[in-house]
C-alpha cells in the first residue's frame, strides 16, 4: 500500500519526513528512529506520544541536530524548518536555529540548569548568543521573561542558583529561558514528567498563555496521555521507532484506530474503571536493534492476525487526516 | 563562614595532637636505639652510649620525653642528635633547595594535564585521546628510577650536561648567564621526572571528571541554547569538571615537606626527602617528629583551605 500522508498544510513550520536515526552497536544497528514524518503548523500544538525507549526523544534531538554522532547515524530524511533542511546545515548553522528559532525545554529542570551558574547568567547567556543586546537591555529582558513566566520578585531571584528554586521554578526558568529570543517552535521533552501534579497543570497552563500570546508552535514529546488531552491539537503516537497513528486529539482519543493507541487509552486509569486492576499492554517495547518482522507491534497485540507477522501495512486513510498504520480490512476482520 | 572557620581550626588542633602523639609512639617503637646506630664504633663505648641517653633524655619515661620534645620543638631550641644543629635551619635550609623542585613540578604537572585531559574527553576515542592515553599508561607503569636513569645518560651524552646535584661543581668563576643556564639545566631534568608520573596520572583524571560532565544535561541545555562547541566545553562543562580538583589543589600543600625521597636521591639533590630518608636511617628522632609535625600541620591546613576553595567555587555549598 502506498504511504498516504495528509496534504502539506500551507503555513507548515516544521516538517519531518521519513526521518531515520540509527546507533551503531558493537555488532548491530539499533535503528531508534526507523521513518518518522510530521509536521507541525504554525501556532500549533502537537504532540509526539509513546512509550519510553519508542524514539521520540531522540527525534526531538536530531530536529536540533543535538543527536550524538557517532555512534549515531542520521540514515535518511528531511528535517524542514520552512525552508531550510536543517539536516543539511553546518554545526554554525545549527547555532543560529537553536534556541532562536527552535529552543528545547527538557525533562529534568534539576539536571537540566547548569549549578554553577545563576539563572540570570543562565538565561541572559541565551539571548546573548543570537542577538547583540547591551548588558542592561539583556538585564531588563531577563526580568521581564522571568514575569512573564510567573516567577515572583523576578529582580532578587537573577542572582539565584538553580539548587535554590524549587523544581516547579526552575522547569518555569527552563521555559523562560527556551523564550528567551521568541522562537517559533518550543520543543518540550517530557517537560512535566519530573514535577508534581498541581505544578505540571501550571506549567501547561503557562505554555499555552504564552503560546496564545505570541503565535508560536509547541511540540510535545511525552508518554502522559493526561497532557496530549489537555494541550493537544493534533497527535502523532509513536511505536518502535514510528508513527503508528495520527490525528486530531478528538480523532485519536474518541476513534483509536490502531491497537497500541487503543491499549495506550485503555492504560489510563479513570473513574469508571474504579476498583477493576488497571490495563497493561502485555510485553515491552522491541530493541530497536532486533525488532519483529511485520507489524512491530504484533507480538503484544491482542488482535494480531496471520499477516500482521509477514506484512507491514503503510499508513492508512480513516478520513480527515485521520491515520493509522492498521489497515480497517484488518479491524474488519478482527470484528467479524 | 566564622563558626565554621573556628570550629574547624578547633577540631584541626585536636587532630594535630593525636597525630604527634601516635607519631612520636610509632618513632619510639620502631627498633633501632638512637644510642646504638652504630655498634661497631669503637668511639661508642658504654660510657658514650650512657652519656648519650643521659643527654638527650632516652632514660626517661615516654611521656617526658614526649613532653620535652615538643617543648623543645615550640621554643624553637630543638637540635639534630647527629650534630647539635638548629633542626629547625636545618630544614629551613634544605626546603629552600627543595622550593624550586617542587614548583616546576607542580608548574608543569598541573599546567600540562589540564589540556591534555581535556583535549581527550572533548575528543574521546580519537587518535589524540589514543595517543595520550598510551603515553599515560606507559609512564605510569615505567619506574621513576629507571626512567630517570634512561633520562640522565640521554642529557649527559647528547648534551654533555652533567645534571647530578644543583649545580655543575667549580662553576664558580663562570659568567652568571653560564651559571643561570646550569641552574636551569640542573633543576629541569628532576623537575620533568617528578612530573611525568604526576602528569599521566592527573590528565586520566581530567579526562574522565571531563567526560562525565560532558554528559551531563546542562550541557545538552547549553548546546540546544546555540552556543558554540568551545563555550559549551570550557564554560559550561569544564567548570563543573573543576570542582572536584580544588580539593586535591590544596592536598599538594603537603608536598612541599614532603619532597621526593627517590628523585632527589638519585640526582644528588640535597632537598628535604633526602633529609628525612637519612634522618631515618640515623634515628635522628628530632629531625625525623619535626618533618613529621610540619607535614601534618600542611595537611590540615591544605584540606582547610580546599574546604574554602570549595566555598568559593561551588555556589551550593555553604558552610
Amino acid at each position: 500500500m502506498e504511504e498516504a500522508y495528509a496534504p502539506p498544510h500551507k503555513d507548515t513550520l516544521l516538517l519531518v519526513e521519513d526521518l531515520r536515526v540509527h546507533f551503531r552497536g558493537h555488532d548491530h544497528v539499533a535503528r531508534a528512529v526507523d521513518g518518522v514524518s510530521f509536521d507541525v503548523h504554525t501556532g500549533e500544538t502537537v504532540c509526539l506520544v509513546g512509550e519510553s525507549g519508542c524514539g521520540k526523544t531522540v527525534t526531538a534531538l536530531a530536529i536540533l541536530g543535538l543527536v550524538p554522532i557517532p555512534p549515531g547515524v542520521i540514515a535518511s530524511g528531511k528535517i524542514r524548518l520552512r525552508d531550510t533542511n536543517l539536516l543539511t546545515l553546518t554545526e554554525e548553522g545549527l547555532q543560529d536555529i537553536r534556541g532562536n528559532q527552535i529552543s528545547m525545554v527538557f525533562q529534568e529542570p534539576l539536571t537540566a540548569l547548569n549549578p554553577v551558574f545563576t539563572i540570570g547568567d543562565q538565561i541572559m547567556e541565551a539571548i546573548q548568543v543570537h542577538e547583540k543586546v547591551s548588558e542592561n537591555e539583556r538585564r531588563r529582558r531577563c526580568i521581564g521573561l522571568l514575569t512573564d513566566v510567573g516567577i515572583p520578585s523576578p529582580e532578587a531571584r537573577l542572582k539565584d542558583y538553580p539548587h535554590q528554586l524549587s523544581g516547579g521554578q526552575r522547569q518555569r526558568v527552563m521555559v523562560a529561558m527556551a523564550l528567551a529570543c521568541h522562537p517559533a517552535l518550543i520543543i518540550a521533552d517530557e517537560p512535566t514528567t519530573a514535577l508534581d501534579v498541581t505544578v505540571q497543570a501550571q506549567i501547561l497552563n503557562l505554555m499555552k498563555s504564552i503560546q496564545h500570546a505570541s503565535a508560536m508552535s509547541v511540540l510535545y514529546i511525552t508518554h502522559d496521555l493526561g497532557v496530549v488531552s489537555t494541550v493537544a491539537d493534533r497527535v502523532y503516537v509513536m511505536y518502535a521507532g514510528l508513527i503508528v497513528e495520527q490525528g486530531t486529539r478528538d480523532q485519536v482519543f474518541q476513534h483509536p484506530r490502531h491497537p497500541y493507541t487503543r491499549g495506550l487509552l485503555a492504560s489510563l486509569p479513570s473513574r469508571s474503571k474504579r476498583g477493576k486492576r488497571l490495563y497493561s499492554i502485555p510485553g515491552s517495547v522491541p530493541n530497536p536493534a532486533f525488532k519483529p518482522k511485520g507489524c512491530p507491534f504484533h507480538p503484544r497485540c491482542s488482535a494480531a492476525i496471520a499477516e500482521c507477522a509477514v506484512d507491514f501495512p503503510g499508513m492508512c486513510d480513516y478520513g480527515h487526516g485521520h491515520l493509522s498504520r492498521c489497515p480497517p480490512v484488518y479491524s474488519r476482520e478482527r470484528q467479524e | 563562614m566564622f563558626s565554621f572557620i573556628g570550629r574547624s581550626i578547633i577540631q584541626k588542633t585536636v587532630t594535630l595532637f593525636f597525630v604527634s602523639v601516635i607519631s612520636f609512639l610509632i618513632i619510639h617503637l620502631a627498633p633501632g636505639e638512637p644510642s646504638q646506630v652504630d655498634p661497631m664504633n669503637p668511639k661508642f663505648t658504654p660510657e658514650m652510649v650512657e652519656r648519650f641517653r643521659q643527654e638527650f633524655h632516652l632514660n626517661e619515661p615516654l611521656y617526658t620525653q614526649y613532653l620535652l620534645f615538643y617543648q623543645d620543638l615550640f621554643t624553637g631550641k630543638i637540635v639534630s642528635w647527629k650534630d647539635n644543629q638548629p633542626v629547625l635551619a636545618k630544614i629551613w635550609e634544605r626546603f629552600l633547595n627543595s622550593l624550586p623542585l617542587f614548583i616546576v613540578g607542580t608548574l608543569l604537572t598541573w599546567t600540562l594535564s589540564f589540556p591534555v585531559g581535556i583535549r581527550s574527553a572533548i575528543f574521546r576515542g580519537g587518535i589524540y585521546d589514543r595517543s595520550a592515553t598510551f603515553f599515560a599508561y606507559l609512564l605510569i607503569s615505567i619506574p621513576g628510577f629507571f626512567f630517570a636513569y634512561v633520562l640522565i645518560i640521554f642529557v649527559v651524552t647528547v648534551f654533555h650536561v652533567p645534571v647530578i646535584g644543583m649545580e655543575t661543581f667549580g662553576m664558580g668563576a663562570a659568567s652568571w648567564p653560564h651559571l643561570f643556564m646550569d641552574r636551569v639545566w640542573h633543576l629541569l631534568l628532576p623537575s620533568v621526572l617528578g612530573a611525568t608520573g604526576g602528569i599521566a596520572v592527573l590528565s586520566r583524571y581530567v579526562r574522565s571528571q571531563m567526560l562525565e560532565v560532558e554528559g551531563q544535561d546542562y550541557v545538552r541545555t547549553a548546546r540546544a541554547k546555540g552556543l558554540a562547541p568551545d563555550q559549551v566545553h570550557y564554560k559550561h562543562a569544564l567548570r563543573n569538571a573543576l570542582l572536584p580538583f580544588v580539593t586535591m589543589f590544596g592536598l599538594i600543600l603537603p608536598g612541599l615537606i614532603g619532597g621526593s625521597v627517590i628523585i632527589e636521591s638519585i640526582f644528588s639533590w640535597p632537598g628535604m626527602g633526602r633529609m628525612a630518608y637519612e634522618a631515618i636511617l640515623a634515628r635522628d628522632y628530632p629531625i625525623i617528629l619535626t618533618v613529621n609535625f610540619l607535614s601534618a600541620v600542611l595537611v590540615l591546613i591544605g584540606t582547610f583551605v580546599s574546604d574554602l576553595l570549595y566555598l568559593m567555587v561551588d555556589p551550593r555549598i555553604r558552610l
